[in-house]
């Protein structure tokens, strides 16, 4: 997991800004060093449960918002459905934004827009209002879609064709020259383990079969920025295991990855940042980290040679067997006081463990009807 | 050049379709039928070879066009390849037209087959190459050009049930709105005749492009036709492929 700013491995100050010019906005540029940057600020939290974490300082500081690879603000769409058109509004004013070399997740019930935000970013749905950027230029720009890839949720592709012709229709989209291709696919097909179905047509394929094709389709280009709707659906466990290795691949050969899921799991594991999506509107974003371990709901020691009744003064306690007392301590600073008795009475601490929320308490809280 | 690579790709669909061989086997079967007609009638056998012959590679080039120009806009977007398709580096209007430049070749392979198919019928009969019948196939082509920006139009927006029910219509209405020609002839000046004269030039008039009687009969093809009629065949399907691609650019794909 990254750490704030400087555990990541590309730094915000050795990489060429994407959107120097054009924005109009007055950002101070380059170079403050990571550890120089102010820390977050931890918001309080929002009436009505919910939590506000301020994860966009890391990006409002100086640099990093130089490299923003996607950015949304005020994105807000709806559509007229039924037979009598009644508009529903699916995005109410999202607004996130996405640094190079991270992985991205967008996490959300489902029909909570997640799907509909990524296609007013790839242009295939026009939003209301706002504003999207890729790279730096209007999203709808052919030049900023040439460093973009894209899996779509449950892809279906062209049955008729085989998985090369079919990766090599998309490379000719990109211009990609004959001899690359030729080298590139079968890498590809290799990267997804899908070389032995390399001259069978797509119709025979099973869906987590197709998943992979569509996987080394979204890779075709090299893409800077890989944007995978649900890449996970469909799959066995080793299916999963393996597309997230791939995933976590590409974050180490520098390419920012935004994925969309319901499945917190898939989050947890491997993402740096996190935005919920509930309804149209984004209720949280920030660092994982901070996500998750913002409340401390208590913290479990385990200690031996303690007076249990002494030690019931500074916690609940829950066991206490063959010698050994589980303490649930729920305040913070009543830690220390266990450590410092633990230590005045020469005892030991066997675990220390703070139980923090999961992504899932987060999630559950925010998405449970108000 | 993204044109070309998606026109490609759309003829490779298009000739993996089963229904294209399946309308390629009837197109054969009445060319053949031909024959039997010929047997059936008392005068020039010839010319009705030829009479049927050419008709049926209008009719089924028309079906071709129709049947398959239907489903290829349509079929992307409810199999949602489409989605993967756009977030690549092109535009909407290079999809619409690489599409159709896709489903012409189609259709030029698929009449050049059924033209061989029929000047082969009609060799072993006359025991010599009729260098009249590309003439008329090439004003037949001129129809099915027109006749798949009209297929893609309507794929753009409906289904292809309703997509073939209006490019049918089209095609029918095409052939006969030479009538209202012949009626506004007949009216008295006049509101009536000021209407069916908009509906006649706003129609399409398919009838432009039919040669077939003069080629069998061996009457020239009026000079003028030669320009007339592929200056009307690139100005309706180039205003047919604006609507296409006007309805299409500004399409949410939900």
């Amino acid at each position: 997991m990254a750490s704030p700013g400087g555990g990541r491995r590309r730094g915000a100050v050795d990489l060429p800004p994407f959107s120097r010019r054009g924005s109009g906005r007055t950002i101070a540029f380059g170079g403050i060093p990571a550890m120089k940057r102010p820390p977050p600020r931890r918001g309080a939290p929002r009436p009505g449960g919910s939590i506000e974490i301020d994860g966009m300082s890391d990006y409002n500081g100086a640099g990093t918002r130089m490299n923003a690879v996607l950015e949304l603000s005020d994105v807000r769409k709806s559509f007229k459905l039924g037979f009598i058109p009644k508009t529903r509004e699916i995005l109410k004013g999202i607004s996130f934004s996405v640094a190079e070399g991270e992985i991205f997740g967008y996490l959300g019930p489902n029909g909570a827009g997640k799907t509909t935000t990524i296609k007013c970013a790839l242009g295939l749905i026009f939003p209301d209002s706002g504003s999207i950027r890729l790279f730096g230029r209007p999203h709808l720009d052919p030049k900023a879609k040439e460093r973009l890839g894209f899996l779509p949720e449950n892809p279906y592709f062209y049955d008729y064709l085989t998985a090369t012709e079919f990766l090599d229709f998309y490379a000719q989209l990109f211009k990609i020259p004959k001899d690359v291709r030729r080298e590139r696919i079968p890498r590809l097909l290799r990267l997804v383990s899908m070389e032995r179905a390399a001259g069978l047509p797509l119709r025979k394929f099973s869906r987590g079969m197709l998943q992979r094709v569509g996987l080394a389709q979204a890779l075709i280009n090299e893409p800077a920025l890989v944007i995978l709707d649900e890449p996970l659906g469909g799959l066995d466990p080793i299916g999963r295991k393996e597309i997230r290795d791939i995933i976590l691949r590409l974050r180490d050969e520098g390419k920012t990855v935004v994925f969309t899921s319901h499945i917190l799991q898939d989050i947890e594991m491997i993402c740096h940042r996190v935005a919920i999506i509930v309804g149209g509107r984004i209720l949280s974003q920030g660092r994982l980290s901070d996500l998750v371990s913002e409340k401390i709901l208590y913290t479990e020691i385990t200690v031996s040679g303690l007076d249990p009744a002494e030690a019931a003064s500074l916690g609940e306690s829950v066991s206490s067997e063959g010698g050994r007392l589980l303490l649930k301590v729920h305040d913070e600073a009543k830690v220390a006081d266990v450590l410092e008795l633990v230590r005045e009475r020469r005892a030991r601490v066997h675990a220390l463990v703070p139980r923090t929320l999961t992504l899932e308490d987060i999630f559950v809280d925010m998405v449970k009807p108000k | 050049m993204t044109i070309r690579v998606i026109a490609l790709n759309t003829f490779r669909e298009a000739v993996r379709d089963r229904i294209l061989y399946l309308l390629l086997f009837f197109a054969a079967l009445s060319i053949g039928l031909s024959r039997v007609l010929a047997l059936l009638t008392v005068g020039d056998r010839i010319k009705i070879i030829k009479d049927v012959g050419l008709a049926s590679i209008s009719f089924f080039g028309a079906l071709m066009a129709i049947l398959i120009g239907t489903g290829l806009v349509y079929k992307e977007i409810e199999k949602r390849t489409i989605f993967t398709l756009l977030s690549k580096p092109i535009r909407r209007t290079e999809f619409i037209l690489g599409k159709f430049f896709g489903l012409v070749l189609t259709l030029l392979v698929m009449t050049g087959l059924m033209a061989l198919i029929f000047l082969a019928l009609l060799f072993a009969h006359t025991r010599r190459i009729e260098w009249s019948i590309p003439a008329a196939l090439f004003f037949i082509m001129l129809e099915l050009v027109l006749l798949t920006a009209v297929a893609i139009l309507f794929s753009s927006f409906s289904t292809p049930i309703l997509s073939t029910l209006f490019s049918l219509s089209f095609y029918l209405i095409g052939h006969f709105s030479w009538s209202l020609e012949t009626l506004i002839r007949k009216m008295r000046p006049g509101l009536g005749r000021t209407v069916v004269r908009v509906l006649y030039t706003a129609l399409p008039d398919l009838e432009t492009f039919n040669y077939k009687t003069e080629v069998v009969h061996g009457l020239p093809v009026p000079a003028a036709a030669w320009l007339t009629a592929p200056a009307y065949a690139v100005c309706y399907t180039a205003f047919v492929l604006l609507l296409a691609v006007l309805v299409f650019r500004r399409r949410d794909f939900i």
